[in-house]
């Protein structure tokens, strides 16, 4: 199965650019599915870390509302390019995800 | 006898609460490491207010409006389940982005704490129920700074 999260980095003039999106309902726990007319119970993301080597980067506290399939993109100094970024996420039911990348 | 016998009584209820402390602490300096980990103010994300939250996430401390952060974000959205949201500053040492939207049933969207190489950028996706102020919070150089921007939104994105 492909990784859950997608990411880019770009660099320029020292900086590095990370964006990344992560495959996730984010469901509220507040919206009622339209088949059933049940409430949909809350999945969502509450922490992301980005890493960079052994470094945390990025420390992410999310709540229900950051939207579906989230989005996040921040930049940073320091990186060389094949420097190893990895992204971990972890929602409220405790399923997790990561990713590797080298930066370029 | 009476006497004697409370007094053994405060002795072992002295020496158990003694015990109990150890335990406790001991149980907590174990768990330190995790709660380093998950710093999640769960408290602070679950507050039914703007004021609630800031109070919750930053107890006791001054914030000052400042014009150096920017909300990068359209002033009318047409569909509130997804508004993208660029948070950018020129203030030094930024510690920590928030991201508050004032009228959404938790107010609290997401808190970022950035390592000493990030730059005072952050761009996410955020879902805004209802028309309503979204408020970006910055900490530089241990002190919090905050501005607002008020966005229009079209079909609410609470789903």
């Amino acid at each position: 199965m492909t990784s859950s999260i997608k990411v880019r980095t770009s660099m320029r003039e020292g900086k590095t650019t990370v964006r990344a999106i992560i495959r996730h309902p984010m469901h509220t726990g507040y919206a009622t599915d339209p088949d059933t007319g049940e409430l949909v119970p809350a999945h969502y993301i509450e922490n992301v870390t980005v890493q960079h080597g052994d470094k945390t980067l990025l420390q992410c506290d999310w709540s229900r509302a950051i939207s579906s399939n989230p989005y996040l993109s921040f930049e940073f100094s320091g990186a060389q390019p094949g420097d190893l970024l990895r992204i971990t996420w972890l929602d409220n039911k405790g399923e997790s995800d990561s990713i590797e990348t080298r930066i370029q | 006898m009476i006497m004697m016998m409370n007094h053994t009584r405060r002795l072992f209820l002295k020496g158990s609460l003694i015990a109990m402390s150890a335990i406790t602490t001991g149980i907590f300096s174990l768990l330190k490491p995790l709660i380093a980990f998950a710093a999640r103010n769960q408290p602070a994300f679950s507050a039914k207010t703007e004021a609630d939250a800031i109070a919750a996430i930053f107890p006791g401390e001054q914030i000052t409006t400042s014009d150096a952060i920017i909300i990068g974000v359209h002033d009318v959205v047409e569909n509130g389940a997804v508004v993208p949201v660029e948070i950018s500053t020129k203030l030094p040492a930024v510690e920590t982005i928030t991201i508050l939207v004032e009228k959404n049933p938790n107010p609290l969207i997401a808190n970022f704490n950035l390592s000493p190489e990030c730059s005072g950028f952050i761009a996410t996706r955020i879902k805004v129920a209802e028309p309503s102020d979204i408020i970006a919070v910055v900490r530089s150089n241990g002190k919090l700074f905050s501005t607002r921007k008020f966005v229009e939104v079209i079909a609410g994105g609470c789903g």
